[in-house]
């Protein structure tokens, strides 16, 4: 039976689909309604500063948003190829996994640089 | 020998509705993306200066960030709903010989979504 690497990438697929279900939702309300109309109250700019620049914070963030990246890509790849791009699967698939890895390395370069 | 296989028409999820359904809930994945991209601003402004980041949240109170955020909420919503329902048909657990009922699993599941939102905002905007 020959290799493939459809195990790993479906593994990256659910842990970044388990990652967004469980955390999106949450962020979603607290970016686009709690933080700008400060429904909490103030949260001070030095508060989120702060928390950006812990190592720990770092490294949990960089996996929110590595992950659903994978996610995006596995499950977008095969939705176009449902929809009637089978013709160009290879394209798809390098443009979509392409694009996770890219999202990856700048999530990576951004949490480093600050 | 090849077999003659029925074209498949590029509008077959138009046909029914549980396969519109379904390729809406594949295409919550751009969403989950674009979120993705949203936080790696996010993170490099509330990194960068005070500045940076108040414009940022300026931005975020503009109609344009509000249907955004309203739509991507949507969307990400049902991916949460439709990933959670899944999740003990591909978890199948065992307690000794008795398997785990589906809607423990699935409880187990919502409960900790629920606690994990709490501990999200708990983190972020304090107690």
């Amino acid at each position: 039976m020959s290799k493939s690497n459809e195990p790993v990438l479906w593994l990256l697929f659910s842990a970044g689909g388990m990652i967004s279900a469980m955390v999106f939702p949450m962020l979603l309300i607290i970016t686009g309604v709690i933080l700008p109309f400060e429904l909490a109250g103030e949260v001070t700019f030095e508060r989120i500063h702060n928390a950006v620049k812990n190592p720990v914070v770092k490294l949990v963030l960089f996996f929110v948003i590595a992950l659903p990246f994978f996610h995006w890509a596995h499950r977008f790849r095969f939705t176009l190829i449902d929809i009637g791009l089978k013709p160009i699967s290879f394209l798809i698939s390098l443009l979509c996994y392409g694009g996770a890895i890219t999202g990856t390395i700048v999530a990576a370069f951004i949490l480093w640089r600050i | 020998m090849t077999t003659y296989r029925k074209p498949v028409s590029n509008t077959w999820w138009l046909e029914s509705k549980p396969y519109f359904f379904f390729v809406i809930r594949e295409f919550t994945s751009l969403f989950v993306a674009g979120y993705c991209l949203f936080l790696l601003v996010f993170i490099a402004k509330a990194g960068d200066s005070q500045e940076a980041y108040a414009t940022l949240i300026l931005s975020l109170k503009s109609p344009i960030s509000m249907v955004l955020h309203l739509i991507s909420f949507t969307f990400i919503l049902y991916h949460a709903i439709t990933w959670f329902n899944l999740t003990p048909k591909i978890m199948v657990l065992h307690l000794g010989e008795e398997r785990i009922p589906n809607a423990l699993i699935a409880g187990a599941v919502y409960l900790s979504w629920g606690v994990v939102s709490l501990i999200i905002s708990w983190l972020i905007l304090g107690g």
